[in-house]
């Protein structure tokens, strides 16, 4: 008989190693799946995994890619990952990220065609803004009303993609885009533009913020009160209270940071990669960041990691369906699998397998 | 054979713990049996074997002289084995038959039941009427529809599980009175408690239990508490110390304190007034579920209340909450070790934190200092025998007994002048309730108020100078311990709740 036994504390070697575990597992189911669509299971997973940073036909195109996707997943997931410790579930992020990017976008049109220095930044802070105000809206109607915030932010999420369209086609529409939908592009307006930093490298403004998100983030939860008390809160309501933690002040704080972190996102794919506000922009960053947050353990440099990962198995299934006829869906099942095994392999870190019957200690 | 139940060298291991081993007795009809032992003793694992819950891995069971092992409590309840739980499970918002019904095989027709309850009840002086809702009893009567549940099954041999903790002394009288006729008709009583006092009193025979083993087997009216005690512990025990300073001025005074309770079922509180010098230790006893859990949180900071409810060395300070409580010197301590005082999944040094942040200056402009925290955590530690392997296990790691410990001394150690603790020496083996109650003495000593809440009515009358108790949310008037009686204690703590008709009948 196999049994689960509770560890008397948690394994620091399976804390550590079950990420690992979970993606080899995936790569075996993964290559299963490869298998029975009548790929090459070695072919695919090559492809997915290895090819895009070290193939010299790819390499160069899509080695920067790598950074540029990995940004915004890591930035948005950071911030929720100080929610989701505090037991504080934003789903939205997504239409944080949109509305961001519509406030940052439209901040900086407002001043088309002027060359200030200041604009980029103006677009920032609005971007961030943005975010947060989406966010607040779950905040407050949580602190207020006691409503549920995992289903008032999802739901807002098609909320701000139906702005997002509205923007698109209405009051932000290029008037120079003879009728097309979409704004004018920012990336090729220099005040507005969120330049690649590095040529070739796909380095830009939401790359470093991404990183100084993670080292923040890192100093919040390992060395600052709030950190600690977003830790306590999320394991121990109970004793948070006892210890004197405002729980809504925590609410408001939580979903306030990880808007304003997806707004930013949004802002710097608006005026970086997307380069202009079309109905479609939003590419799902905003729940595919849930998966990143979870596959680091909601821990900063995990996070930085997971989110690495999960922009490799973005361009290389990008690559796999490009180049060995792979479905997209067998790529976003793939990309799921990999959450699954995590949270199935997780329970390792707290309790132990034993099999046959309990021995006398 | 006369015996109704032998058990023969029951052992049961769970992973790192060995709960029964070898253990041996028998209990004849119309028995009364105790089962004595401290928390962890090891009673609660042999009674779930008897009654079906836990299957034994060794060792064997028989009743009437026929091997006798349970799968599942209905079988133990078809042989005759009955057993009435520390806690309750009663549907408040279902009436006593319909509660008592659906702890049947076979309900019969509701008037029927309600018959045969009323019968029963009679029979055994416990009336009871079976159209009450069962939201609306005492605790003591709760009590009573559980041992009605059980007496309806006609039951040869009847297990009591810790009965005596939500009852008033009165009531623990007339609970005995039903308990001895039952035993005078032929069923036999297995009888678990840590109540040595009520087990002389009640108990033919005795079985005492240390480490999951067999220690001694006695007639417990032979022996003194103090013996039955050690042999309990294992160890001779030292009563706590007390020192004769006089008392300074007012540090606590709590007048007209009201509050809502935070848990739907909860008791509000009622007009609560008291107040507690410097060096002085009041103790507040209370049946469960009468305010206990509130008072502690309105103290606490975690309910808020009027300004001037609560003050401290004058001071309004019912409107602030816990972190600005403890700042001015008033720091508590809850009941639930595990999840209120202290986070499971947290380390000792980050439970240290958690209180302590403040009084002992943890934190600089937000930021943590671990170095400090830790040599808090580790001070917490030796000043009071914390056994663990260090300051980094999580708090869900160490026994009731020594987190208890850890969370008394952190408060203790913080140095407050007003220490208000709930239940301190809850499920706590002996030895480290000794030092939890002397580290609250010395803590008065010092010139702390202290305030215990608390049910154990022998640590109150051990270690306080004054005496209170809370009822249905209300507390009566601060008496000073010494002279008090067990029956004024009881009358002060609601009397037989509505019994005393049982009391005539009986």
């Amino acid at each position: 008989m196999i049994r689960l036994e509770k560890r008397p504390t948690p394994s620091r070697f399976w804390t550590m190693a079950t990420p690992v575990v979970a993606v080899l597992l995936t790569m075996v189911a993964g290559g299963i799946l490869f298998a029975v669509l009548g790929k090459n299971p070695f072919e695919a997973i090559r492809t997915i995994f290895w090819d895009p940073l070290f193939n010299p036909d790819f390499a160069a195109y899509s080695r920067p890619q790598l950074l540029v996707k990995a940004g915004p997943l890591i930035l948005i997931a950071i911030g929720l990952s100080l929610g989701f410790r505090a037991g504080i579930w934003n789903i939205g992020a997504e239409g944080q990220y949109i509305m961001g990017a519509i406030a940052g976008a439209a901040a900086g049109l407002a001043f088309y065609p002027a060359d200030h220095w200041w604009i980029f930044p103006l677009m920032v802070i609005a971007g961030a803004l943005g975010g947060w105000a989406w966010a607040m809206i779950p905040a407050i109607l949580k602190t207020r009303f006691n409503t549920n915030e995992i289903l008032v932010s999802l739901l807002l999420v098609y909320v701000a993609e139906q702005v997002l369209a509205s923007m698109a086609l209405g009051a932000m529409r290029d008037p120079e885009g003879g009728g097309f939908p979409g704004s004018r592009n920012l990336s090729q307006w220099p005040a507005a533009a969120n330049h690649e930093l590095v040529a070739g490298s796909g380095m830009h403004w939401g790359v470093v913020a991404a990183v100084v998100a993670v080292i923040f983030s890192y100093i919040l939860l390992q060395k600052h009160m709030l950190g600690f008390q977003i830790r306590l809160t999320g394991q121990a309501p109970k004793a948070a209270r006892f210890a004197g933690v405002n729980p809504n002040r925590l609410v408001v704080v939580c979903l306030g940071l990880s808007g304003a972190l997806a707004g930013l996102a949004g802002l710097f794919e608006v005026a970086g990669p997307a380069g202009k506000l079309s109905i479609d922009f939003n590419t799902g960053y905003g729940f595919t960041a849930i998966i990143v947050a979870f596959l680091g353990r909601l821990h900063p440099v995990g996070i930085l990691l997971a989110g690495l990962l999960m922009a490799l198995t973005y361009i290389g299934g990008e690559l796999a369906q490009f180049m060995l006829g792979l479905p997209s869906a067998a790529i976003q099942a793939f990309q799921g699998m990999l959450l699954f095994f995590l949270l199935a392999i997780d329970i390792l870190a707290n309790y132990r397998i034993r099999i046959g019957k309990a021995k006398v200690a | 054979m006369t015996d109704l139940l032998r058990l023969a060298g029951l052992t049961k291991a769970y992973p790192g713990v060995i709960a029964n081993s070898d253990v041996s007795f028998a209990i004849a009809p119309g028995e009364i049996h105790a089962l004595l032992g401290e928390n962890g003793a090891g009673k609660s694992t042999l009674v779930k074997m008897i009654y079906g819950l836990v299957r034994p891995d060794d060792g064997q069971m028989l009743l009437h002289g026929a091997p006798y092992a349970p799968p599942e409590p209905r079988a133990a309840r078809a042989a005759g084995v009955a057993m009435v739980f520390q806690h309750f499970s009663l549907f408040d918002a279902l009436n006593v038959a319909e509660n008592v019904a659906l702890g049947m095989e076979n309900p019969p027709k509701l008037g029927e039941l309600a018959g045969r309850i009323r019968k029963v009840s009679e029979a055994y002086g416990l009336p009871l009427d079976p159209a009450r809702l069962v939201g609306d009893l005492s605790a003591g009567e709760r009590q009573r529809v559980e041992i009605i549940r059980c007496l309806l099954q006609d039951p040869r041999l009847l297990i009591m599980d810790e009965p005596t903790s939500v009852l008033t002394p009165q009531e623990v009288a007339i609970l005995f009175q039903t308990l001895r006729k039952l035993a005078a008709d032929g069923t036999a009583i297995l009888y678990i408690s840590h109540k040595l006092e009520e087990i002389r009193a009640l108990c033919d025979s005795a079985t005492i239990l240390r480490r999951g083993k067999v220690v001694a087997t006695c007639t417990p009216r032979e022996r003194s508490a103090r013996a039955l005690a050690e042999l309990m512990v294992g160890a001779v025990l030292t009563p706590p110390v007390r020192g004769g300073a006089a008392p300074g001025p007012v540090a606590l005074q709590v007048r007209g304190l009201n509050a809502r309770s935070p848990n739907p079922f909860g008791t509000a509180l009622k007009d609560i007034s008291f107040s507690v010098r410097h060096g002085e230790i009041v103790g507040i006893a209370g049946v469960a579920g009468n305010g206990q859990d509130e008072l502690l949180l309105a103290l606490s900071g975690e309910i808020r209340a009027e300004r001037e409810a609560v003050q401290v060395d004058g001071a309004g300070i019912g409107h602030l909450g816990p972190d600005e409580r403890r700042r001015l010197g008033l720091v508590t301590a809850p009941e639930e070790r595990l999840g209120h005082a202290a986070a499971p999944d947290m380390s000792l040094t980050e439970n240290a934190l958690l209180t302590g942040a403040i009084r002992k200056g943890l934190t600089r402009r937000g930021f943590i200092d671990w170095g400090a925290t830790r040599a808090f955590a580790g001070q917490i530690v030796e000043g009071f025998d914390v056994r663990t392997p260090g300051i980094g296990v999580a708090a869900r790691a160490l026994s009731g007994g020594n987190l208890q410990k850890f969370v008394i001394g952190r408060e203790v150690l913080q140095e407050p002048s007003v220490l208000v603790v709930n239940q301190p020496t809850w499920g706590v083996d002996a030895a480290a309730a000794a030092a939890i109650r002397q580290a609250l003495i010395d803590r008065a000593a010092a010139g702390a108020a202290v305030v215990v809440i608390s049910q154990d009515l022998d640590e109150l009358l051990e270690i306080t100078d004054c005496f209170a108790a809370l009822n249905g949310g209300r507390l009566s008037a601060l008496r000073p311990t010494e002279g008090l009686t067990v029956d004024e204690i009881g009358l002060m703590m609601g009397g037989a709740h509505g019994m005393e008709v049982a009391h005539e009948v009986a």
